[in-house]
């Protein structure tokens, strides 16, 4: 892929620089789920970086089952109206057609996204042939390595959408990030025996090899329900979260995201954590995950 | 008198500080961040970097930041800010969220994500005055412009007939993000205001 320095006197739009560029501006921020207008002003109130326009939260999706897809255009265009921050939104895995509806739409990411049910069980969407810019979830390196090489410009841990649950959120951003520190410790020679076992591109892996990070930005989603959960995962290395069932799905829900943005930008000031996650009210109740049947578990959907 | 470097803060409460602290390492400064008062009170020069605007001024709001970053602002402190930055050192926003507050310092009006949503961020040249060597890669993500300029401040770029940099005394705005290209210069520039100032 370009990134090299444009020297186009017409703009360019679409460009790697400009899709990676905007996720590096979300950093250290928090993006909500939310299905209504009125759910996106208060995150917007809150101070959320973005929201993802969604039907129905993930817990919402795990409890009523069926088919879930792309949200009504409508829907997504009334929380577009509503809030003046970015505004996402989810394609299945692989529905390129519902990809191109979103960009249509005008949203300013598309998370090609587990939570939904896969269209495609063989090929993720050709995310270079979009100017809407994609977030993708990983479990590891490889995986998140292959989403960039279809031209993800953003990645997030998977965790497990819907549960309140962050142990599958810890243990994917633990396994990328211990992923990303193996291949500092190898040289040259090993890297390309690395990317075979990795299933990603020499290059790529070389880069990360280098960087000591992705590529991209990395947020991490999938569990997150309280303050506290949220500066865990930033002290962990996530650059951002995305909190979905956690904040609608709780007693106070202007309250707790607004909380939940205060602990993710002072993630290592344990007081400032303390101090917000007072009077909260209730959290979402959550899953414990080993009672999930492994047909319910989304973060083994994509490869 | 200074002979090291001169400390330049990034405000780290949200956005793309990393990329802001690594070019202002890059132009020989020394570059921390900046999250609360006391954080701020030990700095010469401070960058607002890019991020989400509404964002940035909540929590400046909740930890007690915009009175001592007005100080600052108003005693002379060299302020860059990009993007969202440039919005906070607006005096005005034409369309401000509700309670929406900027630090401001550059007597100007902005109108946020001017240039249009995600899908019309772009990159295009864009020479900017006091910057040597050519033109800079200007990265425009969800910018805005400046609708209207008053009379201490001065356009130094513009892109398609709207101004996209201004100066006003120690202050500087972009609403593109040089930080994001690996060019220097725009920050090296406001290291020598920096320098010049202490």
């Amino acid at each position: 892929m370009s990134t090299s320095p444009s020297n186009a006197q017409t703009p360019e739009t679409g460009t790697a620089r400009v899709k990676r560029g905007m996720a590096e501006q979300l950093k250290g921020g928090v993006i909500m789920d939310v299905v209504t207008p009125e759910q996106a002003r208060i995150a917007e109130d809150a101070g959320a970086v973005a929201v993802m326009a969604l039907e129905r939260v993930p817990a919402d999706i795990r409890k009523d089952g069926g088919v879930a897809r792309m949200s009504d255009p409508d829907m997504i265009d009334g929380i577009i109206e509503a809030v003046s921050i970015p505004v996402m939104a989810k394609s299945r895995i692989g529905h390129l057609v519902e990809a191109q509806v979103l960009q249509a739409l005008g949203v300013d990411y598309i998370d090609e996204s587990e939570v939904l049910t896969p269209a495609d069980e063989v090929n993720h969407t050709d995310k270079w042939s979009f100017t809407t810019p994609f977030v993708c979830g990983a479990t590891n390196l490889g995986e998140a390595l292959r989403r960039i090489s279809e031209g993800a410009a953003m990645i997030r841990s998977k965790g497990e959408a819907g549960t309140g649950n962050v142990v599958e959120a810890v243990r994917h951003l633990r396994q990328i990030k211990g992923d990303i520190a193996r291949l500092r410790g190898l040289d040259n020679h090993e890297l390309y025996a690395a990317a075979k076992e990795l299933r990603a591109s020499h290059e790529l892996v070389k880069e990360v090899a280098e960087l000591g990070k992705l590529p991209v930005v990395l947020f991490s989603a999938g569990g997150v329900a309280t303050p506290a959960d949220a500066a865990l995962m930033r002290q962990l290395g996530a650059e951002g979260v995305f909190v979905g069932s956690g904040i609608f799905k709780s007693g106070d829900p202007a309250r707790r995201a607004a909380a939940i943005v205060k602990a993710t930008t002072f993630f290592d000031d344990p007081k400032v954590v303390a101090d917000v996650s007072r009077g909260l009210g209730e959290a979402m109740v959550g899953i414990n995950i080993d009672v999930l049947p492994e047909g319910e578990r989304y973060a083994s959907r994509g490869w | 008198m200074r002979v090291t470097s001169p400390v330049i803060g990034v405000l780290a409460l949200q956005g793309d500080v990393r990329e802001h602290l690594a070019a202002l390492a890059a132009a020989g400064a020394e570059a921390r961040q900046v999250r609360r008062p006391e954080e701020l009170a030990a700095v010469d020069g401070l960058v607002i970097p890019g991020g989400e605007s509404t964002t940035i001024s909540k929590l400046a709001d909740a930890f007690g930041l915009f009175e001592p970053l007005r100080a600052r602002v108003r005693a002379g402190m060299p302020t860059y800010g990009s993007c969202a930055g440039m919005i906070m050192l607006a005096d005005k926003i034409l369309d401000p969220r509700s309670g929406q507050e900027t630090v401001g310092g550059i007597d100007m009006i902005v109108r946020r994500n001017a240039f249009g949503r995600q899908n019309e961020s772009f990159e295009a040249a864009v020479e900017v005055a006091g910057v040597p060597g050519g033109p800079v890669d200007g990265v425009f993500i969800r910018a805005p412009w400046v609708e209207s300029l008053g009379a201490g401040a001065r356009s130094v770029a513009a892109f398609e007939g709207r101004t996209v940099a201004v100066r006003q005394g120690n202050l500087l705005a972009t609403a593109f993000h040089p930080e994001l290209t690996g060019d220097h210069r725009v920050h090296a520039m406001f290291a020598d205001m920096v320098r010049a100032a202490v």
